[in-house]
């Protein structure tokens, strides 16, 4: 794996092998790829090398890169969360609902995320406690905030932010250096959860509690608080993803919970290379898997191929991936033991 | 002369003395009372999309009032997004036998079989703005081939190479098999066939997601600096589009469609958009009732009538904003 999780807590002997000599990861082929289209489409495309086209391939994932980064935080504790789409549109629907009634936005995004925290401890509490498997709990913690959100928080799906909110829109639309905003927020977070994930005890107790719960446990890791504290910070990643979709579309639409955006973060994540069964990966498996993805929609759209059709394309370069990394890496003891997820 | 004179006389008084009768009973309707008796107890089932987006709320307003006045039973399914959901709801409503099934389709194909097998128990259908490549008794909605064509004659005028502009247009579609796709899509393909004038430089879809749009939008303005206008499916989704023109910074015209809820208006007014073709809404309500009611009175089996009542449109653009341009869906409901 990468030096990443070179240091990570005692992995057992195979593994350890394995870090030794140098493999080709699922990161790095994932890496070579985005690469190798990336030279190809340069080549190829039109005005693809433009600064600022390279600048709107990024931006136009960096609501996928904000929600993977969360969802590769509870991936790495062998969780996973499938209530982050829901959670991000809900969250911010409650703030723009209050909004309209008249409360400060700011108050009211404050409101939101105060929404996003509760349900990530009562989420939390669920799979740490209660001990119901990440996958049911999330499963159905994301219902219930759907159904909130159509039932009782709004009425219509689509909800727009009140008039006059320059300041916020300017999370979704305004430039920093000539960089868009929504860019630099995914890049400042994606360092942020580096260091954490890398750097503090509580990143490291996370790996821990990932690659073996019961002997994290014995150590005297308190699993279950860090637990719970994986979901609030996907929670807060899913409000941030969703603080940036409002502002750069002055609106917030609930119907996202219902495509296959949730499946896009997933497969980010696991293209990435952040194994299922926890314990492996960080921050810059997300970014190499955020990276192809982004490079392909881009070009697909100058291609201006049919959307049916992209979607095959997405899928097949995804398929060829993990069937390159399953040649590649086969799986071992480990796995077979306790399988993904 | 006095003949004439008593005859006149008297012929006034006898006026006088009916309309006095007239004044004080009134004329019995004859028709009111068989015609109310037609539709109350009926019922209706209405299958949306979602019930939770302008155009349905809209429709499900006015057919509420109108159940209420009427006496007949206005049952909503709600799909919620998924054609599986719609199909068994429609599935569902066969079995239990309503006189009228209200349909919006999510795609041209899907609930094909399903709308026959309806039509076939005896139960009549009518589709609303999203039509079914099979025809039931009535439809009811936007003449989508005419917005096409509408839109596009408008972007020969605004951005065709002989007034000396780029000729460049792109398209963001709603789905590609929905029926507001694929028939207006026709409507701009065959106004511009054999038209050197314009270029369609991008036609893809967004899925009626503004994000999307907005993506697909930026991306292809990036890719043609000389862009000069979009034609868009949807006005909600082309919130999205209209975001990437501003943050362009770019004069790009942007027309869009769409049921002329308040916020196509705001949209115009603050410049998202430069045009809206409005379906008006309460107006396809309207027609909707009608429709209802005329099936309804109807005595001939489902299936028999086929007709047809496409949507007057308006166009909203800066110079045609009126307070009377849009509709409100809370004053609607009221």
């Amino acid at each position: 794996m990468s030096d990443t999780t070179a240091d990570k807590l005692p992995p057992n002997g195979a593994e350890q092998k394995s870090r030794k000599s140098f493999v080709f990861t699922q990161e790095l082929i994932v890496a070579i790829a985005a690469a190798v289209l990336f030279v190809f489409f340069s080549l190829t495309l039109d005005n693809f090398l433009l600064p600022g086209n390279l600048v709107t391939l990024v931006r136009n994932v960096a609501v996928l890169g904000l929600l993977s980064l969360g969802m590769a935080v509870v991936v790495i504790g062998r969780g996973v969360d499938l209530s982050l789409v829901a959670v991000m549109a809900v969250s911010l629907t409650v703030a723009i609902v209050l909004a309209n009634e008249g409360m400060g936005f700011a108050e009211a995004l404050l409101v939101g995320l105060g929404f996003v925290v509760l349900v990530a401890v009562v989420l939390g509490f669920l799979v740490a406690y209660v001990e119901i498997p990440s996958i049911f709990a999330t499963l159905a913690v994301a219902s219930i905030v759907y159904g909130l959100g159509r039932g009782v928080i709004a009425d219509l799906d689509v909800n727009n932010i009140p008039n006059g909110l320059d300041w916020f829109l300017f999370l979704g639309r305004g430039a920093i250096f000539g960089i868009p905003v929504s860019i630099w927020i995914f890049a400042l977070t994606a360092l942020v959860l580096y260091l954490f994930l890398r750097w503090t005890g509580i990143g490291r107790f996370i790996y821990a509690l990932g690659d073996n719960l019961q002997t994290a446990r014995i150590t005297g890791i308190p699993v279950r608080p860090i637990i719970v504290l994986q979901y609030v910070i996907s929670g807060v990643m899913a409000f941030l993803a969703g603080a940036v979709t409002a502002a750069s579309v002055a609106s917030m639409n609930m119907r996202i919970v219902n495509s296959t955006v949730i499946y896009d973060v997933l497969l980010v994540v696991v293209l990435g290379g952040i194994g299922l069964t926890g314990g492996r990966g960080g921050v810059r498996n997300v970014v190499v898997g955020t990276a192809l993805i982004g490079l392909l929609l881009n070009a697909m759209t100058i291609m201006d191929i049919s959307y049916t059709v992209q979607n095959l394309i997405k899928s097949a370069v995804l398929l060829l991936a993990l069937v390159v990394d399953a040649l590649l890496n086969p799986r071992d003891e480990q796995t077979a033991q306790q399988g993904d997820i | 002369m006095d003949i004439r004179r008593i005859l006149t006389g008297s012929l006034i008084s006898l006026l006088l003395a009916v309309s006095g009768v007239h004044a004080q009973e009134g004329l019995k309707d004859e028709i009111r009372q068989p015609t109310l008796d037609m539709l109350k107890g009926k019922k209706v089932v209405f299958v949306p999309m979602s019930m939770s987006f302008d155009l349905p709320e809209g429709w499900a307003a006015v057919m509420r009032k109108d159940a209420e006045r009427r006496g007949y039973e206005l049952d909503i399914r709600d799909s919620n997004w998924s054609t599986d959901t719609g199909t068994r709801a429609i599935t569902q409503a066969i079995t239990e036998k309503p006189d009228i099934i209200v349909v919006q389709n999510f795609d041209v194909t899907s609930y094909a079989r399903t709308l026959k097998r309806a039509q076939d128990a005896g139960i009549k259908v009518v589709q609303v703005n999203m039509r079914s490549s099979y025809p039931t008794d009535a439809f009811v909605g936007a003449d989508w081939y005419g917005i096409g064509e509408y839109a596009a004659k408008r972007l020969l005028d605004v951005c065709g190479k002989s007034k000396g502009k780029s000729g460049k247009i792109a398209i963001v579609q709603g789905p590609a098999t929905a029926a507001a796709s694929v028939y207006q899509l026709n409507g701009i393909t065959e106004t511009l066939k054999d038209n050197d004038d314009i270029e369609i430089v991008s036609s893809q879809t967004a899925d009626w997601d503004q994000s999307k749009a907005r993506g697909i939008a930026q991306t292809v303005i990036q890719q043609n600096p000389d862009l000069c206008g979009i034609i868009g499916f949807w006005d909600v989704m082309d919130a999205g589009t209209g975001a990437a023109i501003q943050e362009s910074g770019k004069d790009i015209y942007l027309i869009t469609s769409g049921g002329g809820n308040k916020t196509a208006c705001q949209g115009v007014e603050n410049g998202t958009f430069d045009e809206v073709i409005s379906y008006d809404v309460p107006g396809q309500g309207r027609d909707l009732i009608s429709t209802i009611s005329i099936l309804l009175q109807s005595g001939e089996p489902a299936g028999s009538s086929n007709f047809v009542l496409y949507t007057p449109n308006k166009i909203i653009t800066k110079d045609t904003l009126g307070p009377e341009s849009c509709w409100d869906l809370d004053v609607l409901k009221s």
